[in-house]
């Protein structure tokens, strides 16, 4: 598990700035909410902090993000390495579809060169037993992944994202395409996922944040063209209960967003 | 108001909104439009029927007068016809058969690895700005004319594969089993410069076809393997490419529609040898395409021309075949994918 340090960072897409001199540190073992209406910039980012958002054409960030001590953006730095130690579940279920079950999860230890048929099983069913998806395919894992219910196809890729262990898991609004009962496996999960990892989502569901987080970071616009900016992050119970910023009260009474 | 004038009004309204929902407001120009659209595709079963009877007709006196398992032999020799005699049949079509299959599989074993690379680079590799070039270039590839390909075939390409064609002979042609494919001589206008000519014919098929369906793989897919730390190629190999077989596929068989008929380029390099099959493909040869092209203005033997519909027949029943193929492949392969082709 590691730390996860957010420093001015600024992300733009071409000429348009979406996120503006966000600051924060992601605490280890923690589950840490973005919430913020839609355009605030969280879902840029969570990216920033794997280095996905610079493979969008023309998208650039300033500031940093380290690692524990490694600045992740470092001239030495290569990417693809960086992505290997931080594991990313996004928005739509997206296992590859011609893959099996067992394919989908062993992918990603594939592309880490793992070849030994041991290792793979054995760390396949690990990640699948911790996904809670075990029981359910493990008489069929060379089945097809897409033939899975959407919510399966996601416990699908939180397994594909954790079986190499990565240091830090990315959690960009993981149940916005699911329905409630699928959205609890995966809230349950994400409990006990926080023991081993250190956990960033982002959500626009105030509940669920309220529900899975420790730490809760609101972001927010002030208007349409202009950065999303972060407004304030404090322990969830008292984002939610007495929050330091009128913005982010009115934000979770519902009054605006 | 007085109660008959309300229900007259009242009745009158109900008329007017019967008026509006009535079925013939809408008729006239849906109806227009719906038998324009029927006609158009009555219109294209009726000339492939249309099609196929008349060669078939145009080839009857031969079939009839040989009978259709006659002509499944090896040697065309027109000029041994006569009227009188309906057996040994002189016009075998089997070696052109054969020759349109192998000029067509090795072209598409050039050109498909080829085509699929050249996508890869314009849709994953290149910057933006090369893309718009590369894309033209490639598709003007399709706007030279044929004939153009077949001159350039005899005037560089037969000369430049004499070296390559040595190697074969000294090469390849040793390796038992498959050695008799590459034996010599090489005669310059063979079945491999055929080949060769017709795979870069049908390469703008492939990369286009290849091109668009790579840049149909969703960007969940691309990035679900970036986001796992897959570098370029390992995104392409985990992403890209799994997604894209059946369209792959597909595009493979169109480019091999258009190999199987194409005929001047093919014609004018291929040697136009009709007496047997050359297992060799040093060799001369001839197509089901290059004989009928060959020799259709001169076809003054008794039954000639009628026999040159029957390799036409033949193509198109080849061409049929294969695009069938073609389909229940790829239909297949997208139901495996779960995606629609």
């Amino acid at each position: 598990m590691k730390r996860v340090s957010v420093d001015a960072v600024s992300a733009y897409f071409g000429a348009h700035k979406a996120v503006e001199d966000v600051s924060m540190v992601i605490e280890p073992a923690r589950v840490t909410a973005l919430i913020g209406p839609s355009g605030c910039g969280k879902s840029t980012l969570i990216r920033t902090i794997n280095r996905l958002h610079e493979v969008v054409p023309g998208a650039r960030i300033e500031g940093t993000v380290h690692l524990d001590e490694i600045d992740i953006y470092g001239e030495s730095i290569d990417p693809v390495l960086v992505r290997r130690q931080i594991g990313m579940v996004f928005q739509r279920p997206n296992p590859f579809p011609t893959m099996s079950i067992y394919d989908n999860v062993a992918s990603g230890l594939r592309l880490n060169r793992v070849k030994n048929k041991d290792t793979l099983d054995s760390a396949v069913e690990r990640s699948l037993k911790l996904a809670g998806l075990w029981d359910e395919v493990s008489s069929r894992l060379n089945n097809p992944g897409g033939g899975l219910s959407g919510g399966q196809q996601q416990r699908l890729c939180i397994a594909r994202a954790i079986a190499v262990e990565p240091a830090v898991l990315l959690m960009d609004e993981p149940c916005s395409a699911l329905d409630p009962i699928s959205t609890l496996k995966i809230e349950d999960l994400i409990h006990e996922l926080k023991e081993r990892y250190t956990i960033v989502i982002v959500t626009h569901n105030m509940q669920q944040a309220a529900r899975v987080s420790d730490v809760t970071a609101f972001f927010t616009i002030a208007g349409a063209g202009e950065p999303g900016r972060l407004i304030e992050m404090d322990e969830t119970s008292k984002i939610f209960t007495n929050p330091g910023d009128e913005r982010t009260e009115a934000y979770v009474t519902g009054r605006f967003g | 108001m007085p109660k008959g004038k309300a229900k007259e009004v009242a009745r009158a309204e109900t008329s007017s909104l019967a008026l509006q929902l009535s079925k013939k407001r809408r008729i006239t120009g849906d109806a227009i439009f719906a038998n324009l659209n029927r006609a158009s595709g009555i219109a294209v079963i009726a000339l492939l029927i249309a099609m196929i009877w008349f060669v078939l007709s145009e080839a009857t006196p031969s079939l009839r007068h040989y009978g259709i398992f006659s002509f499944f032999h090896t040697r065309w020799a027109p000029s041994e016809a006569s009227l009188a005699s309906s057996s040994p049949n002189p016009y075998g079509i089997v070696q052109f058969i054969y020759g349109t299959a192998i000029v067509s599989i090795i072209a598409m074993v050039i050109s498909v690895p080829v085509g699929v690379g050249v996508a890869l680079f314009i849709s994953e590799v290149c910057p933006k700005k090369l893309k718009k070039t590369l894309t033209t270039l490639t598709e003007l590839l399709a706007a030279v004319p044929s004939v153009v390909y077949g001159f350039w075939g005899i005037a560089v390409l037969v000369p430049a594969l004499r070296p390559a064609a040595g190697f074969m002979e000294n090469t390849l042609a040793k390796i038992p089993g498959v050695g008799g494919f590459f034996e010599g001589p090489f005669f310059g206008f063979s079945i491999l410069a055929a080949s060769v000519v017709l795979s870069i014919m049908v390469l703008p098929t492939v990369i286009a076809i290849s091109r668009e369906v790579f840049s149909t793989v969703p960007r969940d897919h691309r990035e679900a393997a970036i986001a796992l730390g897959g570098t370029r190629w390992e995104v392409i190999r985990t992403a890209v490419l799994p997604y894209s077989r059946s369209g792959v596929v597909g595009a493979s068989f169109l480019g091999l529609g258009r190999a199987l008929g194409e005929t001047i380029a093919v014609t004018m390099v291929i040697g136009n040898s009709v007496l047997g099959i050359s297992w060799s493909i040093l060799g001369q040869g001839a197509t089901l395409a290059s004989v009928i092209a060959n020799e259709f203005t001169e076809a003054n033997q008794p039954f000639h021309i009628e026999s040159l519909f029957v390799a036409g027949f033949a193509l198109m029943i080849l061409t049929l075949v294969v695009n069938v193929i073609a389909r229940v492949i790829v239909a297949r392969m997208g139901a495996a994918t779960g995606r629609a082709s």
